[in-house]
């Protein structure tokens, strides 16, 4: 066991852990914070993703111990201290991008750095960039529907509801 | 996972003294390593993480005009900062997603020479050079079977060192489930001719089509390629593709490439 | 204007926000004081018989708790089937036992063999390597057709020859359809396999079992879609545990798709292990464990015969399938392939004779059962296939020939046993030519073939059975269940209300939709209405959500229960105002009496239920709360066309999807953001299935594709923005809403369109290639066009 001190959604936390535990195992077991999810064992699904020093990050494909001294935000720290929604969060309701909600906190994450790279994202760009991140529920449509609208796009043209 | 220890040291030399310790072995981004040992498919006594190495993180030009990138460079920063080598940037910038990307590395990447991995092709085509705590590796020395290398216990890859060829182009024909390459094929035409890797077909992992590099060294045009093919012998065969199609495959990628190139 | 709120409106989905905010609930947030963590050895072989375990040493392991093997759960009961398809001799099909942990021998890879309960799942997974284990390799059966020759290895000890059963439908038709394909005009005949996927919500399966030693309580916290299916099989038949004394909760739940609707091994495991040890016992599944236990879809194998007379009119259909089981059979297995399957053969079309043959086989693989669709897919894609085949034969237009041979008479008794109440097939076909912009489609092959892309358009339609069902009907067919649905609404005294539901929401977002259709009926605001679903413990006895039968069955329950409160409260609201209970209309919240100005509130009516000081309690009981069940008289028929336009790269074989468009009839439509959603969900899955899913087995029955890395999920950049269109309306007429469901319409609709698109791809280019089986990858479709 080794000790671990990080930020975690501004917050200085701290916390004894094995080489073997994951970063996610630490967000979800030691600090409680249960709205990232892990959805598979190979770096694909993209539910773990949180933003280490402001990148994306699959926070199952990467120790604790190598998150010493970092900065850590999680989808509890997008969220405003009055329950707020971010852009994103919101045009995820608006436009209906999720249904389980199983993928959607990384999914949220995955769009906010997008959008923080790429204010304007085209529908190719949005596409590709959330390669890393499977949903089996919205067929992706509302998803990037909902991303497009959240950088301020008219989202009026493209089909149905 | 077995138990280990995670170390992370701040310079190579540390790393590779604590590298000298039995059953040690180096961790770059994780991307590949950590689902490894998820599976329990190896068991190492320590792992001695290279991301807090900012000495071998970074991109740089030498006076010669040979692009120079430190072994914990990100694929991310390749993407972002590589222009210098076009198609080298944008191969970085297709790698797995860009999660993948922002944590692992080119070194990591070649040093685990996965048979689908894209950074080998690169740096195989384009004679790179692998410079190593200890040595200087041509590539066409390094890659020696799928996930074999050069490289020793205990050595960590610091640099790669790519000479900027005059045009280059890769292409990537992505397996639909893990969307590594299921076969990927990086030209680089030089002044002294052109060279031509192939990536993701091999069961030996990554190789130069030498057919391929001589037509077009003569004559760098789609036409040139009319009428040669890869042989199948050899190529991988699985769920995704027979040993035939990664051969028509590496026809077809070599002319796109070719088209591309300019 | 559309409606901004009640029945028909796009309201927002309140659950949205928790589950954006990182604040759901799903099984694996959940953590008991003291939880212990179990770890299942799995079986790596697909068959073999177990010749030695010593788990000795490991017990000696840091942290290890108790380590259960096959020898700890004799005298426990099989994991039960639920349903007992009768073959076409009348025997009642084959129905092995299926242990929580293996008794002797494994017949699958990933087989559970022992369960590691320790301190932490690390340490579980430590001990579990210092198992001894002796596994003699059997030889393994995992194609169907050579699981049923002669002498081929036995899944099952005492099952020779490996057929569950041969089911016939309908038997009396068989020497008809015979007869009218021997004389027909002409015959078109097609050979195909839908297959093996798995399902693969996001969430991986959990369980944890908690013991509370005080009241002699179990509670079972599962992802599943169906807690109270859950506690009467786990309870009723594996654990002996009467259901006052099991409680089964399932949570937020992270999709299901037929998955998470059967009762698994480990679910009974944590519950049996919590009450053994006195302590909670969490599983969580990792997605690899989850490839290879849950149960997967479809794999099916079949030959398909259609029959046509000169004049192009079906007159005969036949089909022979093979069905694959898997190693056990999983809860509802055995309906899928039969009545879930067969009585849908009629599709949209008037073909008077049909027969279906269907035979059942075990296999060395993991046990197979619905997924998404569940039966009906299957019925789609062999008959959408094999009409566009012959469309192709004859020379005709694809659309010319449905239109041909749609049903246009409602109800229409089909061939197959079921009888659809409405539908309109002609109307949805206009809906999709429009959307799809069918007349574009030479202009646009034209830009593909200009780029050196061949293009195709695949149109098909289907028709599906949901809301499922009558329960009278599936006992006479083999259900071991009732399928009706239940709700309580009860009314607090302020007026808000919580509906009590035997559905479960998944993704489906009934805690928005359902409230929509209370809130009409009473003329108050959503907001005052919320769902309880989930818990055995606080909703009435349901059977769950699955076939697309929660608005269908359950929200008619919840109509009904919501009319029996509206009559009470018209009985309170008559005594408050002196007037005559027939006179009392309710409209947008208010109590009137007809022909006068007199009115009160809700709220002032459910107050005067639980503060009855001036209150008829000679007449009525104080309180207002209503319990109903609903069982429906028939099944639901919602219906559409689907149209599907790819490019193809014919240096590659690379396939993509360039526009997807569907048109279907829902009946009536609750909330139209939700509906458009479902469809969008189900056409991602079934061009899933169509281009990139396939679970691959080797000849030993080792499952090579175990991951993400070699099974393709559809990623956002394998899809485009879809058409969807539910405008076109027939209502149901036998349910009190008039909705049919939407949960599986995409799923079912969409993998014909898609191999129907590329099989006109490969034409077009000149390729003589009248089928390809999906997954149509990349080198499936290059190995078509250069075979």
């Amino acid at each position: 066991m080794a000790k671990v001190q990080m930020t975690v959604n501004g917050k200085s936390v701290s916390g004894e852990v094995e080489g073997r535990t994951l970063l996610v195992e630490f967000i979800r077991g030691k600090l409680e914070l249960t709205g990232t999810h892990i959805g598979c064992d190979t770096s694909q699904c993209g539910a773990c993703l949180v933003h280490v020093n402001g990148q994306a990050v699959k926070s199952c494909t990467m120790f604790a111990a190598e998150a010493e001294g970092a900065e850590v935000t999680t989808i509890e720290g997008i969220t405003g201290k009055d329950g707020s929604l971010t852009a994103v969060q919101q045009a995820f309701q608006d436009y209906h991008g999720l249904q389980c909600g199983f993928c959607t906190p990384g999914m949220v994450m995955s769009a906010t750095a997008l959008l923080k790279d790429n204010p304007k994202p085209s529908e190719a760009e949005i596409r590709e960039y959330l390669k890393g991140n499977i949903c089996r529920c919205t067929g992706y449509h509302n998803i990037v529907k909902a991303i497009m609208a959240a950088s301020g796009q008219d989202v009026g043209a493209i089909a149905a509801e | 996972m077995y138990n280990f220890d995670v170390v992370t040291p701040k310079t190579v030399a540390d790393a590779v003294a604590a590298l000298g310790e039995e059953d040690a072995q180096a961790l770059g981004g994780g991307q590949t390593l950590i689902p490894t040992l998820k599976q329990r498919l190896a068991s190492p006594s320590k792992l001695v993480s290279l991301t807090g190495i900012d000495e071998i993180k970074g991109i740089r030009t030498d006076d010669s005009g040979v692009l120079c990138i430190g072994g914990g460079t990100s694929h991310s920063t390749i993407a972002g900062e590589g222009s210098a080598y076009p198609a080298l940037a944008a191969l970085a910038g297709n790698i797995g997603d860009p999660a993948v990307r922002n944590r692992g590395t080119i070194g990591g990447s070649l040093a685990n020479n996965d048979p689908s991995a894209c950074y080998p092709a690169a740096a195989l085509a384009s004679g790179a050079t692998i410079v190593t705590n200890s040595r200087e590796i041509a590539a066409d020395d390094f890659f020696q079977g799928m996930f074999t290398t050069a490289l020793d216990d205990a050595e960590i890859i610091t640099e790669i060192r790519f000479p900027v060829p005059e045009k280059a182009n890769y292409q990537k024909f992505e397996q639909p489930a893990s969307r590594f390459s299921l076969v990927g094929v990086f030209l680089a035409k030089y002044a002294d001719g052109v060279r031509v890797a192939v990536t993701g077909a091999s069961n030996d992992g990554v190789f130069r089509w030498s057919e391929a590099e001589t037509a077009l060294s003569s004559n760098f045009s789609v036409d040139a390629l009319d009428g040669l093919s890869a042989s199948s012998d050899d190529m991988i065969a699985d769920m995704h593709g027979s040993a035939e199609y990664r051969a028509h495959l590496i026809g077809v990628l070599t002319k796109r490439a070719v088209a591309a190139a300019g | 204007m559309p409606k901004d709120h009640g029945i028909g409106a796009s309201s927002k989905r309140r659950e949205d926000v928790r589950f954006l905010t990182g604040t759901g609930n799903y099984t694996d947030d959940i953590n008991a004081r003291g939880q212990a963590y179990v770890h299942f050895l799995r079986s790596d072989v697909a068959h073999g018989r177990i010749t030695n375990i010593d788990t000795a040493a490991a017990s000696e392991m840091p942290g290890v708790v108790r380590i259960f093997t096959g020898a700890d759960f004799e005298g426990i009961g099989s994991i039960p089937c639920g349903w007992q398809v009768t073959d076409r001799f009348g025997e009642v099909m084959h129905e092995p036992p299926h242990p929580v942990l293996a008794q002797g021998k494994v017949r699958h890879v990933g087989d559970p063999i022992a369960a590691i309960v320790a301190d932490s799942l690390a340490e579980a997974r430590d001990a579990a390597e210092a198992i001894e284990l002796d596994i003699e390799e059997l030889p393994a059966v995992v194609n169907m057709k050579d699981a049923l020759k002669d002498g081929a290895p036995k899944v099952h000890d005492d099952l020779p020859g490996n057929l569950c059963y041969d089911w016939g439908f309908v038997e009396e038709n068989r020497e008809a359809v015979d007869k009218a394909i021997k004389e027909a005009a002409h015959v078109t005949t097609l050979e195909l396999v839908n297959n093996r996927l798995v399902a693969n919500p996001m969430e991986p399966r959990v369980a944890l079992g908690e013991y509370n030693r005080a009241n002699d309580e179990s509670t079972l916290y599962t992802t599943s879609q169906n807690p109270h299916v859950i506690r009467l099989l786990m309870g009723a038949f594996v654990l002996g545990i009467p259901e006052h004394k099991l409680r089964v909760v399932a949570p937020d739940v992270g999709g299901g798709f037929g998955t998470k609707i059967f009762h698994y091994a480990e679910e009974a495991f944590c519950t049996f292990a919590a009450r053994q040890l006195a302590r909670p016992v969490k599983w969580t599944s990792t997605r690899s464990e989850a490839f290879m236990s849950d149960a997967h879809g479809r794999d099916h194998v079949t030959k398909i015969e259609l029959a046509l007379d000169k004049d192009n009119n079906f007159v005969a259909l036949r089909t022979d399938t093979l069905a694959n089981m898997g190693a056990y059979l999983s809860t509802f297995a055995p309906s899928v392939p039969t009545w879930l399957h067969g009585t849908l053969m009629a599709g949209n079309y008037k073909t008077p004779l049909i027969y279906v043959n269907v035979r059942a086989v075990f296999t060395n693989t993991v046990p197979v059962d619905a997924y998404r669709g569940a039966g009906r897919p299957e019925a789609t894609y062999q008959l959408e296939r094999v009409v566009d085949k012959a469309a192709r034969e004859l020379g005709v237009d694809p659309i010319a020939l449905r239109r041909q041979n749609f049903i246009t008479e409602f109800p229409y008794q089909t061939p197959v046993a079921v009888e659809y109440d409405t539908g309109d097939y002609p109307a949805t076909m206009d809906k999709l030519e429009e959307i799809a912009d069918i007349a574009g489609f030479a202009a646009r092959r034209k830009e593909s073939e200009a780029k050196g892309r061949l293009r195709g358009l695949g149109v098909n339609c289907y028709i599906e059975a949901c809301g499922i069902a009558p329960s009278n009907l599936v006992g006479q067919l083999g259900a071991r269940a009732g399928l009706y649905e239940s709700a309580t609404v009860r009314v607090n005294a302020t007026g808000s209300i919580s509906v009590m539901t035997g559905s479960h929401s998944h993704g489906q977002g009934h805690e928005t939709a359902f409230p929509q259709v209370v809130a009409e009926m009473l003329g108050i605001p959503e907001d005052q209405i919320d769902i309880v679903h989930g818990d055995t413990a606080r909703t009435p006895m349901g059977m769950g959500t699955y076939g697309s039968r929660s608005l269908a069955v359950g929200g008619s329950a919840m109509v009904r229960a919501t009319e029996k409160v509206i009559n009470k409260a018209k009985k309170i609201a008559s005594h408050l105002m002196e007037a005559s209970e027939a006179d009392i209309e309710l409209k947008d919240g208010q109590f009137t009496v007809a022909g006068t100005d007199k009115s009160v509130a809700w709220g002032d009516v459910t107050l005067a239920a639980y503060v009855p000081h001036n209150y008829p309690l000679e007449d009525i009981e104080p309180g207002l709360e209503e319990t109903a069940f609903y069982d429906p008289s028939n099944f639901t028929y919602p219906s559409g066309a689907y149209a599907c336009e790819v490019e193809l790269d014919p240096e590659t074989g690379r396939v993509t999807i360039e526009r997807f468009s569907a048109a279907d009839d829902f009946g009536n439509v609750i909330n139209p953001m939700i509906v458009s959603g479902q469809v969008h969900g189900g056409i991602a899955q079934g061009v899933g299935q169509a281009l990139m899913e396939g679970c691959v087995y080797d000849e030993n029955g080792q499952l090579l594709s175990a991951s993400y890395m070699d099974y393709a999920m559809p990623r956002a950049d394998d899809v485009p923005f879809y058409s969807v269109d539910h405008s076109c309306v027939t209502p149901c007429t036998h349910n009190p809403l008039g909705v049919k469901g939407c949960g599986e319409a995409g799923a079912i609709g969409s993998p014909p369109a898609v191999i129907n698109a590329v099989v006109d791809a490969m034409q077009s280019g000149g390729h003589d290639v009248t089928h390809i089986d999906m997954p149509a990858s990349p080198s499936r479709v290059w190995a078509a066009m250069n075979g």
